[in-house]
Protein backbone atom coordinates (compact mmCIF):
# COMPACT_ATOMS: atom_id res chain seq x y z
CA UNK A 1 0.00 0.00 0.00
CA UNK A 2 1.52 3.52 -1.22
CA UNK A 3 0.12 5.24 2.14
CA UNK A 4 2.46 3.22 4.21
CA UNK A 5 5.45 4.66 3.67
CA UNK A 6 3.30 8.44 5.28
CA UNK A 7 2.43 6.68 8.10
CA UNK A 8 5.92 5.40 8.92
CA UNK A 9 7.32 8.93 8.19
CA UNK A 10 4.83 10.09 10.41
CA UNK A 11 5.25 8.17 13.10
CA UNK A 12 9.22 8.78 13.10
CA UNK A 13 8.34 12.33 12.65
CA UNK A 14 5.55 11.77 15.28
CA UNK A 15 8.78 10.10 17.96
CA UNK A 16 11.23 12.95 17.18
CA UNK A 17 9.13 15.77 17.74
CA UNK A 18 7.79 14.38 20.98
CA UNK A 19 11.64 13.36 22.35
CA UNK A 20 12.55 16.68 21.29
CA UNK A 21 9.65 18.46 23.37
CA UNK A 22 8.70 20.74 21.06
CA UNK A 23 5.31 19.40 21.34
CA UNK A 24 5.29 20.40 25.06
CA UNK A 25 3.19 23.32 26.06
CA UNK A 26 5.74 24.33 28.41
CA UNK A 27 8.58 24.65 25.89
CA UNK A 28 6.19 26.99 23.45
CA UNK A 29 5.11 29.30 26.33
CA UNK A 30 9.39 29.23 27.22
CA UNK A 31 9.83 30.64 23.59
CA UNK A 32 6.83 33.24 23.61
CA UNK A 33 8.32 34.59 26.61
CA UNK A 34 12.11 34.11 25.73
CA UNK A 35 12.76 32.22 28.90
CA UNK A 36 14.54 29.66 27.33
CA UNK A 37 16.40 29.70 23.49
CA UNK A 38 15.78 25.78 23.13
CA UNK A 39 12.95 26.22 20.33
CA UNK A 40 14.71 28.52 18.52
CA UNK A 41 17.73 26.38 18.85
CA UNK A 42 15.92 23.40 17.67
CA UNK A 43 14.28 25.51 14.63
CA UNK A 44 17.55 27.01 13.43
CA UNK A 45 19.35 23.68 13.12
CA UNK A 46 16.21 22.05 11.95
CA UNK A 47 16.41 24.42 8.68
CA UNK A 48 19.89 24.14 8.53
CA UNK A 49 19.81 20.81 8.17
CA UNK A 50 16.91 20.93 5.88
CA UNK A 51 18.56 23.74 3.66
CA UNK A 52 21.99 22.12 3.39
CA UNK A 53 19.97 18.79 1.91
CA UNK A 54 18.12 21.07 -0.28
CA UNK A 55 20.84 22.45 -1.80
CA UNK A 56 22.66 18.97 -2.33
CA UNK A 57 18.76 18.08 -4.22
CA UNK A 58 19.69 20.87 -5.88
CA UNK A 59 23.11 20.49 -6.82
CA UNK A 60 23.10 17.17 -7.67
CA UNK A 61 19.44 17.26 -9.45
CA UNK A 62 18.82 14.45 -6.94
CA UNK A 63 15.46 12.19 -8.39
CA UNK A 64 13.07 10.66 -5.89
CA UNK A 65 11.48 7.70 -5.14
CA UNK A 66 9.70 7.31 -7.86
CA UNK A 67 12.94 7.67 -10.26
CA UNK A 68 11.53 10.98 -11.06
CA UNK A 69 13.32 14.79 -10.38
CA UNK A 70 12.22 16.21 -7.64
CA UNK A 71 10.44 19.08 -7.11
CA UNK A 72 10.15 21.48 -4.62
CA UNK A 73 6.71 23.33 -4.46
CA UNK A 74 6.80 26.91 -4.55
CA UNK A 75 4.81 28.83 -2.57
CA UNK A 76 2.67 31.77 -3.81
CA UNK A 77 2.36 34.25 -1.29
CA UNK A 78 -0.88 36.76 -0.29
CA UNK A 79 -2.09 38.56 2.35
CA UNK A 80 -3.33 35.66 4.07
CA UNK A 81 -0.15 34.40 5.04
CA UNK A 82 0.05 37.58 7.37
CA UNK A 83 -3.72 37.88 8.56
CA UNK A 84 -4.09 34.04 9.04
CA UNK A 85 -0.71 33.95 10.36
CA UNK A 86 -1.08 35.89 13.07
CA UNK A 87 -4.69 34.51 13.79
CA UNK A 88 -3.02 30.89 13.85
CA UNK A 89 0.07 32.28 16.38
CA UNK A 90 -2.98 33.63 18.65
CA UNK A 91 -4.26 30.31 18.85
CA UNK A 92 -0.72 28.65 19.10
CA UNK A 93 -0.54 30.78 21.94
CA UNK A 94 -3.05 30.37 23.53
CA UNK A 95 -3.35 26.55 23.36
CA UNK A 96 0.18 25.94 23.20
CA UNK A 97 -0.65 23.29 20.41
CA UNK A 98 0.41 23.67 16.54
CA UNK A 99 -1.08 20.92 14.42
CA UNK A 100 1.76 18.28 14.26
CA UNK A 101 2.15 18.18 18.06
CA UNK A 102 -1.99 18.46 18.84
CA UNK A 103 -1.92 14.73 17.08
CA UNK A 104 1.18 13.25 19.29
CA UNK A 105 -0.25 14.85 22.35
CA UNK A 106 -3.40 12.82 21.93
CA UNK A 107 -1.19 9.79 21.02
CA UNK A 108 0.44 10.58 24.49
CA UNK A 109 -2.45 10.77 26.40
CA UNK A 110 -3.27 14.15 26.87
CA UNK A 111 -7.27 13.80 26.30
CA UNK A 112 -7.98 17.37 26.60
CA UNK A 113 -6.09 18.05 23.31
CA UNK A 114 -8.87 15.81 21.62
CA UNK A 115 -10.92 19.29 21.68
CA UNK A 116 -8.64 21.31 20.28
CA UNK A 117 -8.28 19.49 17.57
CA UNK A 118 -12.03 18.69 16.88
CA UNK A 119 -12.20 22.34 17.21
CA UNK A 120 -9.04 22.65 14.67
CA UNK A 121 -11.01 20.74 11.90
CA UNK A 122 -13.96 23.15 12.59
CA UNK A 123 -12.45 25.95 12.56
CA UNK A 124 -10.39 24.89 9.35
CA UNK A 125 -14.05 24.10 8.00
CA UNK A 126 -14.83 27.34 8.59
CA UNK A 127 -12.42 29.07 6.34
CA UNK A 128 -12.82 26.89 3.65
CA UNK A 129 -16.77 28.37 4.14
CA UNK A 130 -16.03 32.02 4.14
CA UNK A 131 -12.91 31.55 2.03
CA UNK A 132 -14.09 33.51 -0.99
CA UNK A 133 -15.14 36.72 1.14
CA UNK A 134 -11.65 36.74 3.12
CA UNK A 135 -9.04 39.08 1.74
CA UNK A 136 -6.30 37.14 -0.11
CA UNK B 1 24.14 -3.81 20.95
CA UNK B 2 20.49 -3.37 21.01
CA UNK B 3 19.81 -2.67 24.09
CA UNK B 4 22.18 0.65 24.24
CA UNK B 5 20.90 1.54 21.49
CA UNK B 6 17.13 1.61 22.96
CA UNK B 7 18.72 3.16 26.24
CA UNK B 8 20.18 6.37 24.21
CA UNK B 9 16.82 6.64 22.53
CA UNK B 10 15.11 6.26 25.77
CA UNK B 11 17.42 9.19 27.57
CA UNK B 12 16.88 12.97 26.58
CA UNK B 13 18.32 14.18 23.37
CA UNK B 14 19.63 17.50 23.21
CA UNK B 15 18.65 20.38 20.83
CA UNK B 16 21.63 19.69 18.38
CA UNK B 17 20.19 16.21 18.11
CA UNK B 18 16.86 16.48 18.04
CA UNK B 19 16.88 19.79 15.34
CA UNK B 20 18.94 18.18 12.94
CA UNK B 21 16.37 15.01 13.14
CA UNK B 22 13.45 17.23 12.42
CA UNK B 23 15.28 18.95 9.64
CA UNK B 24 16.00 15.53 8.05
CA UNK B 25 12.26 15.06 7.36
CA UNK B 26 12.46 17.42 4.62
CA UNK B 27 14.43 16.09 2.52
CA UNK B 28 12.82 12.58 3.74
CA UNK B 29 9.02 13.42 2.40
CA UNK B 30 10.63 15.27 -0.56
CA UNK B 31 12.33 11.47 -1.58
CA UNK B 32 8.20 10.39 -1.63
CA UNK B 33 7.45 13.28 -3.47
CA UNK B 34 5.70 15.28 -0.90
CA UNK B 35 6.14 18.35 1.01
CA UNK B 36 6.21 17.97 4.68
CA UNK B 37 2.95 20.35 6.26
CA UNK B 38 0.65 18.84 8.62
CA UNK B 39 -2.05 21.32 8.58
CA UNK B 40 -3.21 20.28 5.52
CA UNK B 41 -4.55 17.29 6.80
CA UNK B 42 -7.05 19.30 8.44
CA UNK B 43 -8.69 19.79 5.33
CA UNK B 44 -8.13 16.71 3.96
CA UNK B 45 -9.99 15.06 6.54
CA UNK B 46 -12.90 17.48 6.11
CA UNK B 47 -12.86 16.43 2.60
CA UNK B 48 -12.67 12.96 3.17
CA UNK B 49 -15.82 13.17 5.63
CA UNK B 50 -17.87 15.43 3.64
CA UNK B 51 -16.80 14.67 -0.02
CA UNK B 52 -20.17 16.10 -1.23
CA UNK B 53 -19.59 19.36 1.10
CA UNK B 54 -21.01 22.31 -0.77
CA UNK B 55 -18.16 24.44 0.07
CA UNK B 56 -15.78 24.42 -2.96
CA UNK B 57 -12.62 24.55 -1.00
CA UNK B 58 -13.35 21.14 0.77
CA UNK B 59 -15.16 19.49 -1.84
CA UNK B 60 -12.60 19.99 -4.76
CA UNK B 61 -9.67 18.93 -3.00
CA UNK B 62 -7.89 16.30 -5.27
CA UNK B 63 -7.85 14.10 -2.41
CA UNK B 64 -6.09 10.78 -4.13
CA UNK B 65 -3.19 13.19 -4.45
CA UNK B 66 -3.43 14.59 -0.90
CA UNK B 67 -5.06 12.13 1.57
CA UNK B 68 -0.93 10.94 2.22
CA UNK B 69 -1.25 13.38 4.69
CA UNK B 70 -4.20 11.80 7.00
CA UNK B 71 -1.58 8.97 7.00
CA UNK B 72 1.10 10.86 8.23
CA UNK B 73 -1.05 12.69 10.93
CA UNK B 74 -1.83 9.08 11.91
CA UNK B 75 1.63 8.02 12.15
CA UNK B 76 2.21 11.14 14.05
CA UNK B 77 -0.28 10.28 17.06
CA UNK B 78 1.23 6.60 17.39
CA UNK B 79 4.85 8.12 17.40
CA UNK B 80 3.39 10.72 20.11
CA UNK B 81 1.84 7.22 22.19
CA UNK B 82 4.63 5.32 21.69
CA UNK B 83 7.39 7.80 22.70
CA UNK B 84 5.89 8.50 25.47
CA UNK B 85 4.82 5.47 26.90
CA UNK B 86 7.95 3.61 25.77
CA UNK B 87 10.65 5.94 24.92
CA UNK B 88 10.82 9.03 27.45
CA UNK B 89 13.24 8.21 30.76
CA UNK B 90 12.92 10.32 32.67
CA UNK B 91 8.79 10.58 31.27
CA UNK B 92 8.93 14.39 30.80
CA UNK B 93 5.27 16.04 31.65
CA UNK B 94 4.08 17.46 28.31
CA UNK B 95 0.96 19.74 28.63
CA UNK B 96 -0.64 21.16 32.27
CA UNK B 97 -2.46 19.67 34.56
CA UNK B 98 -4.71 22.92 34.50
CA UNK B 99 -6.38 22.19 31.46
CA UNK B 100 -8.09 19.19 32.40
CA UNK B 101 -11.10 21.97 33.69
CA UNK B 102 -14.00 23.78 32.35
CA UNK B 103 -11.87 26.65 31.39
CA UNK B 104 -9.17 25.10 30.13
CA UNK B 105 -11.33 22.89 27.54
CA UNK B 106 -12.71 26.89 26.63
CA UNK B 107 -9.35 27.79 26.24
CA UNK B 108 -8.44 24.68 24.05
CA UNK B 109 -11.12 25.21 22.08
CA UNK B 110 -10.79 28.42 20.87
CA UNK B 111 -7.25 28.35 20.67
CA UNK B 112 -8.09 24.94 18.78
CA UNK B 113 -10.18 26.76 16.25
CA UNK B 114 -7.98 29.97 15.73
CA UNK B 115 -4.94 27.23 14.87
CA UNK B 116 -7.41 25.79 12.30
CA UNK B 117 -8.52 28.78 10.70
CA UNK B 118 -5.34 30.61 10.83
CA UNK B 119 -2.83 27.59 9.30
CA UNK B 120 -5.51 27.70 6.68
CA UNK B 121 -5.68 30.75 5.31
CA UNK B 122 -1.86 31.04 6.12
CA UNK B 123 -1.38 27.75 3.66
CA UNK B 124 0.30 26.27 6.29
CA UNK B 125 1.50 25.98 10.12
CA UNK B 126 4.86 25.61 11.74
CA UNK B 127 6.11 22.37 9.58
CA UNK B 128 4.93 23.81 6.53
CA UNK B 129 6.27 27.50 6.83
CA UNK B 130 8.61 26.99 9.62
CA UNK B 131 10.42 24.08 8.66
CA UNK B 132 9.57 23.37 4.85
CA UNK B 133 8.84 26.83 3.54
CA UNK B 134 12.80 27.97 5.45
CA UNK B 135 14.40 24.85 4.24
CA UNK B 136 13.31 25.90 0.77
CA UNK B 137 14.73 29.37 0.78
CA UNK B 138 11.20 30.92 0.19
CA UNK B 139 10.47 34.71 1.32
CA UNK B 140 6.61 33.79 1.87
CA UNK B 141 7.34 31.29 4.46
CA UNK B 142 9.58 33.83 6.29
CA UNK B 143 6.95 36.32 6.50
CA UNK B 144 4.03 33.91 7.34
CA UNK B 145 6.70 32.76 10.86
CA UNK B 146 7.02 36.44 11.63
CA UNK B 147 3.31 36.64 11.39
CA UNK B 148 2.73 33.76 13.29
CA UNK B 149 4.91 35.11 16.27
CA UNK B 150 3.33 38.74 15.74
CA UNK B 151 0.09 36.93 16.53
CA UNK B 152 1.89 35.12 19.35
CA UNK B 153 2.84 38.18 21.43
CA UNK B 154 -0.57 39.83 20.77
CA UNK B 155 -2.38 36.79 22.38
CA UNK B 156 0.23 36.78 24.95
CA UNK B 157 0.11 40.71 25.65
CA UNK B 158 -4.08 40.74 25.83
CA UNK B 159 -3.85 37.52 28.44
CA UNK B 160 -1.42 38.79 30.51
CA UNK B 161 -2.19 42.21 30.92
CA UNK B 162 -5.04 43.54 29.59
CA UNK B 163 -6.99 40.53 31.99
CA UNK B 164 -4.93 42.09 34.86
CA UNK B 165 -5.99 45.29 34.17
CA UNK B 166 -9.96 44.48 34.32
Amino acid sequence: MKNLKFLFTGLIFGIIITKAEVVSWFRIQDMFRFKDPYMFLILGSAVLTGGLFVLIIKKFNLKNFYGEPIVIPKKKFNKGYIIGGMIFGMGWFLSGLCPGPMAALIGAGYLPVIFAFLSALLGTYTYAYFKNKLPH
Amino acid sequence: MLENIIEIIRSPWAWYVSGPLIGLMVPALLYFGKSLGVSGSFRDICSVTMPDSKVEFIRNNNIKDNHWNIFFLLGIFVGGYITYNFLMDPKVELFPESFYSVKGVITLIIGGFLVGFGSRYAGGCTSGHGITGLSTFQLPSLFAIISFFIGGFIALFITDFLINLI
